[in-house]
């Protein structure tokens, strides 16, 4: 499909008719999720794979150069001592930062994610954000996690949030685009429904979660009706959409069940780092922790594990 | 009582992080009084409860640790307070579990006193084992002490409250946060215990205590990674070579504690030393 075909194709649906999200089934069915047994070999691949689809993440006005050239390092050597372990999938960083991440990373099949458009507020104008995401995308950023307008989504500005998405995402060129509905200030699964509708319809690759600013962030409950909206889109287009929870996820056995949900609600074509990633910071060295007790029965310490 | 009323029985819980929960498992065992009939049933907690304990007690360690010496000594004598204030109950149980009247309410006693004495110890160890240490260079060395961190204790087997109170105490008044095996065969107390602390400001995850098999969960106390010293009571030469050999992983501390008398030798600072670490620091000091 041509650019300009596919902007055409970009159509506002109509979030009147946007299904209800019935929340008391959402909790049965998470709490479903959270009883599968997932033991032995089966852990060993699933924490390989949660590995395979951890977007490394530092957001923090603190960061600096070192500390994004320290994150890189981990990013490529999660843990020297346990060979054959998969590297992250990318790693996430504020726009500033992405040069200092392209160039620590250089010769290595890692994805570089960089925040835009006013992250985690979003409080700015168009241009503002789109210089803010043009910027990134120069610098070298190969994923962009952008944050929806959530003031102008509550008042019910369906449109502009619309344009905007489809905007930045033709800011974003090659790029992927990773939408940020920002769950925690939406309220209700009603509502993260219509958010996950409208931006998928916008062009979104991936949609996400959460800035990791606001609590709650991630939540198996939001996540499940961003997936089975997912589905829905793909039902109705033919076209696959990611899904990025982020925040929140520090511990493999809540990855796990994270895995699970996706196995049951989209299958296995969304078991990859292609379609699927946790955006997390701490979870990666909790999951090389358990593939150690895997490997040689005993419980670790998180002193043994470099942090960043 | 009168015949028309059924007795409400307790469930005798575990105590993790400051929660009252059954085992992870859903295991359990029967304890049984002299004459066969079943006392209660207790958590036979397993290596997952063991390890959610630890997780507990690293998260509360530190802060713990930060907190002020009269701090430390404040809690332990509340400790003692409100289990002055359930003695009846504890010497009930010790009696259930075959201790002669007389015998539990002097056990009882000396495990509150006990608590006074090591509430007493919290603010004055650090005096009696730091030093300054003359060195022919010019610094000034001194050395003073730190918790050793997360200790995991089996606790006396015979001995279950007073040897149950004088590990936990000696433990915590150095700034440690703990994991404890109750006695196999006298759980009760440990049980009843773990109510007294959760009601005396411990913060919750500094003392952690389970139920269950000795032998089942031995070999889980040793081989943590993320455990910094050990304490056995009276294990036999098997389990102390096991312990040993699996603490050599990440070189916990190991510390023995057999055939104690502990109505009179475990008063004592040195108990307080076990599980504490020497840091000594070089300060260059110019002319």
């Amino acid at each position: 499909m041509t650019v300009t075909a596919a902007k055409k194709s970009r159509r506002l649906p109509d979030l009147s008719r946007a299904l209800v999200v019935d929340e008391v089934g959402v909790n049965e069915r998470v709490a479903r999720f959270q009883s599968r047994s997932i033991k032995k070999s089966s852990k060993v691949e699933a924490l390989k794979l949660i590995l395979s689809m951890i977007d490394l993440t530092t957001l923090e006005g603190q960061d600096t150069p070192g500390k994004v050239q320290q994150l890189c390092q981990k990013a490529i050597h999660l843990h020297n001592s346990m060979p054959g372990l998969p590297h992250v999938a990318a790693i996430c960083v504020y726009p500033t930062m992405v040069g200092v991440a392209k160039e620590a990373l250089v010769g290595h099949d890692i994805n570089i994610a960089s925040v835009a458009t006013a992250f985690p507020s979003g409080m700015s104008a168009l241009k503002v954000k789109l210089d803010d995401t043009r910027m990134a995308v120069k610098a070298g950023a190969t994923e962009i996690d952008m944050v929806i307008s959530r003031g102008n989504f509550l008042g019910g500005d369906y449109r502009y949030v619309f344009d905007e998405i489809v905007a930045v995402k033709e800011a974003c060129g090659d790029a992927h685009l990773k939408v940020i509905l920002e769950t925690g200030e939406l309220g209700t699964l009603d509502r993260v429904r219509k958010a996950s509708m409208l931006a998928m319809s916008a062009g979104a690759d991936f949609i996400k979660t959460s800035t990791g600013k606001i609590q709650p962030a991630a939540t198996m409950q939001v996540t499940l009706t961003m997936l089975q909206a997912i589905r829905d889109h793909y039902r109705d287009t033919g076209r696959m959409v990611g899904m990025k929870p982020a925040g929140g996820i520090s511990t493999s056995k809540l990855a796990i069940h994270y895995l699970v949900m996706l196995h049951e609600t989209l299958g296995n074509a969304w078991m990859t780092p292609m379609w699927f990633r946790f955006g997390a910071s701490s979870l990666a060295n909790d999951v090389l922790m358990q593939l150690l007790k895997q490997s040689t029965g005993l419980y670790q310490s998180p002193d043994d594990f470099s942090k960043d | 009582m009168s015949a028309d009323r059924i007795a409400v029985a307790k469930t005798y819980k575990i105590y993790i992080g400051g929660k009252f929960l059954r085992s992870e498992s859903g295991r359990y065992f029967t304890l049984k009084d002299k004459k066969n009939n079943v006392i209660a049933n207790i958590c036979r907690s397993s290596r997952k409860d063991f390890r959610n304990s630890v997780v507990a007690a690293r998260g509360a360690q530190l802060s713990w640790a930060g907190a002020s010496a009269y701090l430390h000594g404040q809690i332990l004598y509340r400790i003692a307070e409100i289990l002055e204030g359930r003695r009846e109950q504890f010497v009930a149980e010790l009696v259930l579990q075959g201790i002669a009247l007389r015998t539990a309410e002097k056990e009882v006693n000396q495990s509150i006193d006990r608590l006074i004495y090591y509430a007493g110890w919290s603010d004055k160890y650090q005096q009696v084992f730091s030093a300054v240490n003359p060195v022919s260079s010019s610094h000034f060395n001194f050395s003073v002490l730190e918790p050793t961190g997360v200790v995991a204790i089996i606790s006396p087997d015979d001995s279950n409250l007073l040897g149950l109170v004088s590990n936990i105490a000696a433990a915590i008044v150095g700034g440690n946060a703990c994991i404890v095996l109750a006695s196999e065969t006298k759980p009760l107390c440990a049980v009843s215990f773990a109510e007294v602390l959760h009601a005396s400001d411990v913060p919750d995850g500094v003392v952690n205590i389970l139920t269950g098999f000795r032998s089942e969960l031995t070999e889980f106390f040793a081989s943590h990674m993320d455990v910094n010293a050990i304490i056995y009571c009276d294990g036999g030469k098997a389990a102390a070579k096991t312990i040993q050999v699996l603490a050599a992983d990440n070189i916990k501390r190991v510390i023995a504690r057999n055939r104690v008398d502990w109505s009179g030798d475990a008063a004592s600072p040195y108990l307080i030393r076990d599980t504490q670490e020497v840091k000594t620091t070089w300060h260059p000091i110019g002319t």
